[in-house]
């Protein structure tokens, strides 16, 4: 608790106690009646002394119409026509919300903060004399080695140059499995030193490192509002001067009409009903609420590492309809793999593998490495001597004396090869060996293991139309379509054709639809952001992907966008449970009101109350998975 | 120029005004309060004098909240 709030406690409990005071005397003593009426003054200024100094503030600067000037009408209103001891009260447990309230947003908005909190404190340099000297962050000049201790948090984003050690990056992506890092390494600030000690070169000022980015990406997110805020917002501005108009008919009206009728003038009745109602009136529950219900959901997003850069982002994901996909390292992994070996008769797997390994054994290309990494044995490059690269063919190599060709289906005819040509989709490697055919190896680029999964996923949460779109080739994105299961796919597609591609299906869905682009931030930024909302993938670390995005999930785990769908969705039913709960109540109340049915108790149920409840739903939020 | 400031307000809706007044002061650009991160984030119109228009920022917010602080 803050001094503020300590002070305001003590008023409660002190004005409490004298008001149960005073109704003790007024029911045991028989002084006369203005008596208990001046004693309830002392409990009613304790309580309510800033009150009625803002109130009369508002009044004198035209800010008039805010929750403190309907307080101070309703209670000063209730004690001039004799209810003293209900308009204490009314005071009293609108302080006693107000301060519950506050505490309620507060535990809030630390344990958000606490969720946020990454920030190193302090970069440790060794000194000369082999001390550490802790130093501020921010003053480390990029090129400085650092050194992480066990248990500290990496403060800049560098390189490994000395020590091995494994990194808890829970706090940044939502993953739990630790990562590996050993010299050569980029590691990324944010991230937790488990175990080993980790000399670090610094590669980035502490201001553009990753750790800085994320706060500062997240500190402002609530900068951008939701159009549910923004309308409540409007909504304040002409509920407000609405109500208290309406509060002035009520008290004006029917007096007069009734009393022109014949049935008695009645004021005072009118008059308090016209109070009830202003109280009732108060729309902090709304105010209050939503925007701590969509804090609430960006807190719980980024704890599973999918950071949203606005409310506004995060509602717009709620009506996810259509989602877009690029397909290298998004759906698949962007890393080629051997998928499949044809050996030709008499030859084994392992031998044809081992042989196309050996022969690509020097060469740097993404299919030499995939066949170097199939092996599972140690290649002992020692066993190949001459070696020729045949551009746009393959390689020849001699391997244990013998001459192997490794390369596509062109090699083999130029070496009159005879050999069985292969269909399937990929890249292809043909090898023989002193021109007899050994069999064929078939490269991929593979899916992510949840991609299925969380295509899956996607439909079963609504989302209506899913769209692959590539600049590969037409068979490549044919397989990788029918894995996955997305429901179409466009091929051979250039960036811009990609833009192209986003225009016309926003153009075919309809306009409450939303349409999420999801892409590695690798030549995506155009596509990112024409999309309704952009989502990057695996932007640890790149800069580029973390601008242009409106959503960035921090790891490249496809089956966050479910997860990301579902927390807004979850998100949104909150805020407009609370909007269509708190309205409710409120027109409820507000009409029993009107009709004399509702007393000053109900009123303070209908603005206290309903605000608590508000916001005790809106802390359920915090609490998303 | 874009600057962020520490402020303390009390409540969501009073966090809105200081956003509208802040907005209407000369010099601002654009201005919004976030209520939950206890913020207040300016960009200031071209040739401002950043800790002048604060100063007319902060009286203008204690006019309409006066309760409200802003750490300049």
């Amino acid at each position: 608790m803050t001094k503020r709030q300590k002070n305001t406690l003590m008023r409660i409990i002190v004005s409490a106690v004298l008001l149960i005071g005073v109704i003790v005397l007024e029911k045991t003593t028989a002084w006369p009646a203005w008596t208990y009426r001046v004693l309830v003054l002392v409990p009613y200024f304790i309580i309510g002394h800033d009150v009625l100094r803002k109130a009369l503030l508002g009044i004198k600067n035209r800010q008039v119409f805010d929750e403190n000037f309907l307080m101070a009408t309703a209670t000063v209103g209730a004690m001039i026509l004799g209810e003293t001891t209900e308009g204490v009260a009314v005071m009293l447990f609108y302080q006693i919300g107000e301060l519950f309230q506050q505490l309620a947003v507060g535990r809030s908005r630390r344990s958000i903060s606490a969720l946020m909190d990454i920030r190193p404190d302090y970069a440790n340099i060794e000194q000369e004399d082999g001390t550490l000297e802790q130093v501020d962050p921010d003053e480390v000049e990029t090129g400085t080695v650092i050194v992480v201790q066990p248990g500290e948090r990496i403060p800049i984003d560098g390189v490994v140059v000395e020590g091995n050690s494994s990194l808890n990056t829970a706090a940044l992506t939502g993953e739990s499995l630790p990562r590996e890092v050993m010299p050569g390494d980029d590691v990324i600030s944010g991230c937790v030193n488990n175990n080993g000690l980790l000399k670090v070169r610094t590669t980035k000022p502490f201001e553009e490192s990753t750790v800085s980015r994320i706060l500062d990406l997240v500190e402002n997110s609530s900068m951008k509002k939701a159009k549910a805020e923004n309308f409540i917002a409007k909504f304040a501005r002409v509920y407000t001067p609405a109500v208290c108009g309406s509060a002035l008919a009520l008290a004006v009206i029917p007096p007069v009409v009734l009393g022109l009728a014949g049935q008695g003038w009645n004021f005072g009745t009118w008059v308090f009903r016209a109070l009830t109602f202003l109280v009732i009136s108060c729309p902090c529950a709304l105010v209050v609420s939503i925007p701590l219900s969509f804090f609430g959901g960006i807190g719980g997003a980024s704890r599973n590492g999918i950071l949203v850069k606005g409310s506004n982002y995060l509602e717009a994901l709620a009506d996810a309809s259509v989602v877009v996909f690029d397909k290298t390292g998004t759906l698949t992994k962007g890393v080629f793999e051997v998928t499949e070996i044809i050996p030709a008769e008499g030859i084994t797997s392992a031998e044809l593998l081992e042989c196309a390994a050996l022969a690509e054994s020097y060469s740097t290309h993404p299919v030499a490495k995939s066949l170097r990494n199939a092996v599972e044995k140690q290649l002992d490059q020692s066993r190949v001597g001459a070696v020729e690269e045949i551009a746009g063919h393959g390689v020849k190599a001699e391997v244990d004396g013998h001459e192997i060709l490794a390369g596509n289906a062109r090699l083999m005819d130029r070496f009159g090869v005879q050999y069985i040509p292969n269909e399937a989709a990929g890249t292809i490697v043909y090898a023989a060996r002193d021109g007899q055919f050994l069999g064929s190896v078939t490269i991929n680029d593979v899916l992510k293991e949840d991609t299925v999964e969380a295509l899956r996923q996607m439909k079963a949460c609504g989302i209506r139309r899913t769209v692959m779109l590539t600049g590969d080739a037409e068979q490549a994105a044919a397989a990788v379509a029918g894995q996955t299961g997305v429901d179409e796919y466009h091929s051979g597609l250039l960036p811009a054709d990609k833009v192209d591609w986003i225009e016309k299906l926003l153009q075919e869905k309809t306009d409450k639809e939303v349409l999420c682009f999801v892409g590695d931030g690798i030549n995506d930024a155009p596509v990112l952001s024409r999309a309704d909302v952009g989502i990057a993938m695996g932007a640890l670390g790149s800069d580029a992907a973390i601008e242009a995005a409106d959503i960035v999930l921090m790891d490249d785990d496809i089956a966050k966008i479910p997860k990301a769908v579902m927390i807004a969705r979850k998100c949104l039913r909150i805020v407009r449970e609370n909007v269509v709960f708190a309205i409710g109540v409120k027109l409820i109340c507000l009409v029993l009101s009107a009709f004399g049915y509702a007393n000053m108790w109900w009123a303070v149920f209908a603005d206290v109350g309903v605000m608590v409840l508000a916001v005790l739903n809106a802390t359920r939020t915090l609490a998303m998975k | 120029m874009k600057k962020t400031y520490e402020i303390y307000v009390d409540c969501a809706n009073c966090a809105q005004k200081m956003e509208d007044t802040a907005n209407k002061v000369e010099g601002v650009a654009k201005a919004t309060v976030s209520f939950m991160t206890q913020k207040m984030k300016v960009e200031f119109a071209e040739g401002a004098d950043a800790p002048a228009v604060m100063e007319e920022v902060l009286k203008a917010c204690q006019k309409v909240e006066p309760d409200c602080e802003i750490k300049l």
